[in-house]
């Protein structure tokens, strides 16, 4: 990473710290939010946008976290040991979820990970001895780490945001190791990948296992953050919510998620002056996207970009003196 | 170890009623470089594929290093030292040079943990620049593969079938599309390859200026029937071969 970046990544860092200083419940509310809604769109662009695995159940994996980690925290259970639980089911589960892309792609595999969701949904609705049913849980504590109470909203943005950091430097670890790789390799050509060795089965599962992962511990930071959850939390709607994250910041892009979390997080609450017209003004923003930038807000600067960058530059096989 | 690399064992392969290989046998020695042609139709492509487990033969059975390669999944037959191009351009185009290059040998160095956990080019970016620069592609080393000519992009996909360091490379149409002058810069470079690392090859061509002058030895296929075998002089005038691709 060159200095540039370095310094912007603290820049970053610094504005992630002192962002919810001075504001109102409400803003640090939201802002928390982004956070955790960042953290899970991070996992489904891993399987989407890095691994190229169509999946339409993320809001499920927040579901299982979620679910997890409140019965182990009302049972007494800390919350590092429930959000560790949670991960590792979502992991599991993911696991098993991949399956099905071994056999179908695309379209087809966006109905099965679909189905799994309302499936989920139909489970967290209809087991109400465990999950409270349509009533849901309420009442889950927050935890102290370490000695530190997150009980205050302001502690518990800090929380979050520790989380986050955690998570983004999990999955760019990944993404810059061999695995990362194979990853972009099974989205862009899998046949060719498996001609030069890579087992491809083991990477979609994986792709499935990480980013539903991800979607677990979005799910165990929901339950104390809101202290209340419902089956409609995690519904279909969830889902395509978090699939319009990933697509409209950038599909395969690291920081895609999190600035598409940002626009369909924040983005309604700048545009709530405009009163009933937020909606309207909000689609026509996202279609016009989708139409001039399919690779969402981050390919666009990388448009704006080329589009300013120098023109002329030196031909490199003529610089080498062979005419390729 | 063997002289010889690649056994084909009588190999045929019915589609219903049709026969696209029947009972074609051959062997591939170490280091040399063999060249399969034939008119369209012929049998090439679904001889290769048998050969590297894609297609499942309707009988026969080959052998690579006296190992069968029956049932053998495409990413274990490139873990066993098979590697191989594709008729048509197969580099990942979103991603540079240099990484399509790492990419081909990672899956061969270390554990799935040792590539989580270690280093991010798994200690290939060195050898990787090697064949990038034996390529004569180093002007290119971070450019997206996509963003390349067609030329180059052959010459990208040759470097990422040797990355891995295979003891035999199967080459489908290498020369397909390709213009004369990155031509005779890609045969140049398949011969020195050969030479300097004794590597084998078998390549598929319809460009006979090419693969006569490439190979050491050509197999003739003809509908699905091995037609005639020798030296590119001997195939060149060969009254079965002229009469099979002049339809006498």
């Amino acid at each position: 990473m060159n200095p540039f970046k370095l310094l912007l990544l603290a820049v970053g860092l610094v504005a992630l710290f002192v962002a919810p200083i001075g504001q109102g419940n409400y803003i640090i509310y939201t802002l928390n939010s982004w956070l955790l809604f960042s953290i899970a769109a991070m996992g489904l662009n891993l399987t989407l946008g890095y691994a190229g695995q169509v999946s339409l159940a993320q809001a499920g994996f927040m579901g299982i976290g979620a679910y997890v980690t409140a019965l182990m925290t009302l049972a007494g259970i800390h919350w590092i040991f429930a959000a560790v639980l949670a991960i590792s089911s979502c992991f599991l589960v993911g696991l098993m979820l991949g399956y099905p892309a071994l056999r179908v792609q695309h379209h087809f595999l966006a109905f099965v990970t679909l189905a799994f969701n309302t499936l989920l949904f139909l489970v967290l609705r209809n087991e109400e001895e465990m999950t409270g049913g349509s009533l849901g849980l309420v009442g889950m504590p927050r935890p102290d780490i370490f000695g530190l109470s997150t009980g205050g909203n302001l502690q518990f943005y800090y929380f979050t945001l520790v989380c986050f950091v955690c998570a983004a430097g999990v999955m760019w670890w990944i993404l810059r190791s061999p695995w990362g790789r194979a990853f972009m390799a099974l989205r862009e050509n899998p046949i060719r990948a498996e001609s030069l060795g890579l087992k491809v089965r083991r990477q979609t599962l994986l792709a499935f296992a990480i980013g539903s992962a991800f979607g677990g511990l979005a799910g165990a930071i929901q339950a104390p953050l809101v202290q209340f959850i419902e089956p409609h939390s995690f519904g279909l709607i969830h889902s395509l919510k978090l699939l319009l994250m990933v697509v409209v910041g950038g599909s395969g892009f690291f920081f895609g998620p999190m600035l598409g979390a940002a626009v369909v997080i924040l983005l309604p609450e700048v545009l709530r002056f405009t009163e009933g017209y937020y909606l309207i003004i909000y689609s026509a923003l996202v279609i016009v996207l989708m139409a001039y930038s399919p690779g969402g807000l981050i390919g666009l600067g990388q448009k704006l970009f080329d589009k300013f960058r120098p023109k002329q530059q030196a031909r490199h096989d003529l610089k080498q003196g062979v005419q390729l | 170890m063997t002289e010889t690399i690649l056994s084909v064992h009588n190999i045929s392969k019915q589609f219903g009623g049709i026969h696209a290989v029947s009972n074609v046998s051959f062997d591939v020695k170490r280091g040399e470089i063999l060249g399969l042609i034939g008119p369209n139709g012929s049998g090439k492509s679904t001889l290769f594929n048998c050969i590297l487990g894609q297609l499942k033969p309707s009988a026969g059975h080959c052998e690579i290093d006296g190992r069968p390669t029956d049932g053998v999944r495409p990413a274990d037959l490139s873990l066993m030292g098979v590697g191989r191009t594709f008729q048509q351009l197969s580099v990942f185009p979103k991603m540079t040079v240099l990484d399509n290059v790492l990419l081909s040998g990672q899956e061969h160095e270390g554990s799935m943990l040792s590539r989580l956990f270690g280093p991010g080019d798994a200690g290939l970016t060195k050898k990787a620049e090697q064949l990038i620069e034996f390529f004569r592609l180093t002007p290119y080393r971070d450019t997206e593969a996509g963003s390349l000519s067609y030329g180059q992009q052959k010459l990208v996909d040759a470097a990422m079938a040797f990355m891995a360091g295979p003891g035999i490379v199967l080459l489908d149409e290498p020369a397909g599309g390709v213009n004369l002058t990155m031509l005779t810069h890609l045969k140049d470079r398949l011969m020195t390859y050969n030479r300097e690392h004794g590597t084998t090859f078998v390549v598929i061509e319809h460009n006979m200026e090419f693969v006569m002058s490439l190979c050491t030895r050509i197999i003739v296929l003809a509908e699905g029937e091995l037609i005639a075998e020798g030296t590119p002089e001997e195939v060149r005038s060969n009254q079965t071969v002229i009469d099979a691709y002049l339809g006498g």
